[in-house]
């Protein structure tokens, strides 16, 4: 038996789709197998909510008069992007002034999501059809054209664990981790997690539609870093950080229950992002994907005191119990990514679906079958 | 060790000279980091000790042998609970076990008893939700 996208849409459009989100189906599969689960389960909705630095807003001001082609502009002090034609810019998430670096792009981004006015100021040098050479004003989303967010990398497909062997706290992204092993930080939402529900990418691709901030937005591309060379486990799964997707979606349908602007301490401003991906149950292959479980989804430890070694392996099983074993260290567990949320984000999915209001799309491309990492060069 | 205390000066007692009496007594520093303490009425004062776990248990048994109630100041620490993502990235600094996040739910629970006022999850939290209120 197998299903077409055509055939669940049909079911959706009836009200009669059974949608279950990814931990209720890896739930059912310690009893079902996978023929079961495709002939009783129409669409898993899986989701994530945590730190996506690879983020950003494309705006657009509209034009001023007399008007200014912008090449240097500050969105509440903080420097953005001078390189999109006369009022476009691109704010990234982790842009900031250097002055004030807990503030930043992300947190611009969230404010304009929560409607809130930011100051805008740009410098020109002047040109015959462009004359005016700076301009202060405010702005919100209902004043200015445009306002999508526009994220080249999301929604890493696992990620490795961060631990310190070191004799200082070290301050990353992955959080505070203490010296010798003290802690340990985890980011993925495990068997919630969307790629790792299609480790292959069989469903998700260009166009895919998903749950983006509070709002309907679509997979745009690969994402960036898009990698499928890391060593798959017996299960399946990638090890360590592997695919990932680009996405896009309008600023004005999302809400900061599901983006904020965040920062970490001696790294620097960063985006927590919620993304929720529908999955369809085509044929027994995708059932028995996302029936995968969170002892069964293994990443690496990689020790950030030294030099970024991998050295160990682990599991979202034994990462979940707060306490996991390495070398007789006994290391304290935390996540960096919120769980509570992913859930609400997979709930509200599973909402849309079963009443009606969200279609699932199938790719209008696939996303790439074979890519590897390079590394940067020093070749001058 | 550093420790945090708050110490809570009776009316009757508001004039012991307890601090200089633990200078003196046991070898600890004590930094008076905010005081409200007045002559007729007693009140509070925040102190820093700084010294061994021993001498500042010692210094503590002291203080409230002089009838001063002393109380840890974690329960200072305060936390914005209304716009907390439960992410949980506060629980993997502190060592203490006053902020935990786990199953079933995995909503960040905060109990103050346990806090040992460390600070490190004000730094930790990335979106600052945390607070160390040193007002008396
Ligand atoms: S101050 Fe230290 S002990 Fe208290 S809650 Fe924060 S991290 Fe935990
Ligand atoms: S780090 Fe901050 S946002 Fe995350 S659980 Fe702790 S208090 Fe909440």
């Amino acid at each position: 038996m197998t299903k077409s996208y055509e055939e669940i849409n049909e079911k959706i459009r009836k009200g009669k789709a059974v949608v279950l989100t990814a931990e209720q189906v890896s739930e059912m599969a310690r009893t079902m197998s996978p023929k079961e689960i495709l002939s009783k389960v129409d669409v898993v909705t899986t989701a994530t909510f945590g730190a996506m630095c690879s983020s950003g807003a494309v705006l657009n001001f509209g034009h001023a008069t007399p008007p200014i082609r912008m090449e240097r502009i500050e969105l509440n002090g903080v420097p953005v992007s001078g390189g999109l034609a006369a009022v476009d810019t691109f704010v990234g998430a982790t842009d900031c002034n250097v002055q004030r670096p807990e503030y930043g792009g992300a947190h611009v981004i969230q404010e304009l999501i929560d409607g809130k006015e930011v100051i805008l100021e740009a410098w020109a040098k002047g040109t015959d059809c462009y004359p005016r050479t700076h301009i202060r004003t405010r702005i919100s989303l209902d004043t200015i054209n445009d306002a999508i967010l526009w994220n080249p990398r999301n929604a890493y497909q696992n990620y490795n664990v961060a631990v310190n062997s070191s004799d200082r706290i070290r301050y990353t992204y992955m959080g505070t981790l203490l010296p010798h092993f003290k802690n340990a930080s985890y980011s993925s939402a495990g068997e919630l997690s969307p790629l790792l529900n299609d480790p292959e990418c069989r469903t998700i691709g260009l166009g895919t539609r998903i749950f983006l901030a509070g709002a309907q937005g679509y997979v745009t591309y690969n994402g960036t870093q898009f990698n499928t060379s890391k060593p798959i486990n017996e299960y399946g799964v990638p090890m360590g950080g592997a695919r990932t997707i680009a996405v896009a979606g309008e600023m004005r349908e999302m809400n900061s229950r599901y983006l904020r602007g965040a920062y970490f301490e001696k790294y620097g401003v960063t985006m927590y992002v919620g993304i929720g991906v529908p999955i369809p149950i085509l044929d027994e292959d995708m059932a028995a994907r996302v029936s995968i479980r969170n002892e069964q989804i293994e990443t690496y430890l990689e020790d950030y005191g030294d030099d970024f070694k991998l050295i160990g392996t682990t599991n979202y099983a034994a990462l979940r119990s707060g306490e996991i074993e390495f070398n007789g260290h006994k290391i304290h567990t935390a996540p960096l990514s919120s769980l509570a949320r992913a859930r609400e984000i997979a709930d509200i999915l599973k909402g849309w679906i079963e009443r009606g209001e969200f279609l699932l799309t199938a790719p209008t491309r696939p996303m790439p079958a074979n890519r590897s990492l390079k590394s940067l060069e020093e070749n001058l | 060790m550093e420790k945090r205390i708050v110490l809570n000066f009776p009316a009757e007692n508001a004039q012991n000279p307890v601090i200089y009496d633990i200078v003196k007594k046991f070898d600890v520093v004590p930094n008076i980091l905010k005081a409200n303490v007045k002559a007729d009425q007693g009140g509070r004062m925040v102190v820093e000790l700084v010294a061994n776990e021993n001498e500042i248990k010692a210094a503590i048994d002291y203080i409230e042998s002089c009838g001063i109630e002393v109380s840890a100041i974690g329960s200072k620490i305060s936390w914005n609970s209304e716009l907390c993502t439960d992410c949980g990235t506060c629980t993997s600094s502190c060592l203490s076990g006053a902020l935990t996040i786990k199953a079933p739910d995995w909503k960040l629970q905060f109990n103050p008893d346990k806090c040992v006022a460390c600070k490190l999850c004000l730094k930790a939290c990335p979106l600052h939700l945390f607070s160390m209120d040193v007002s008396v």
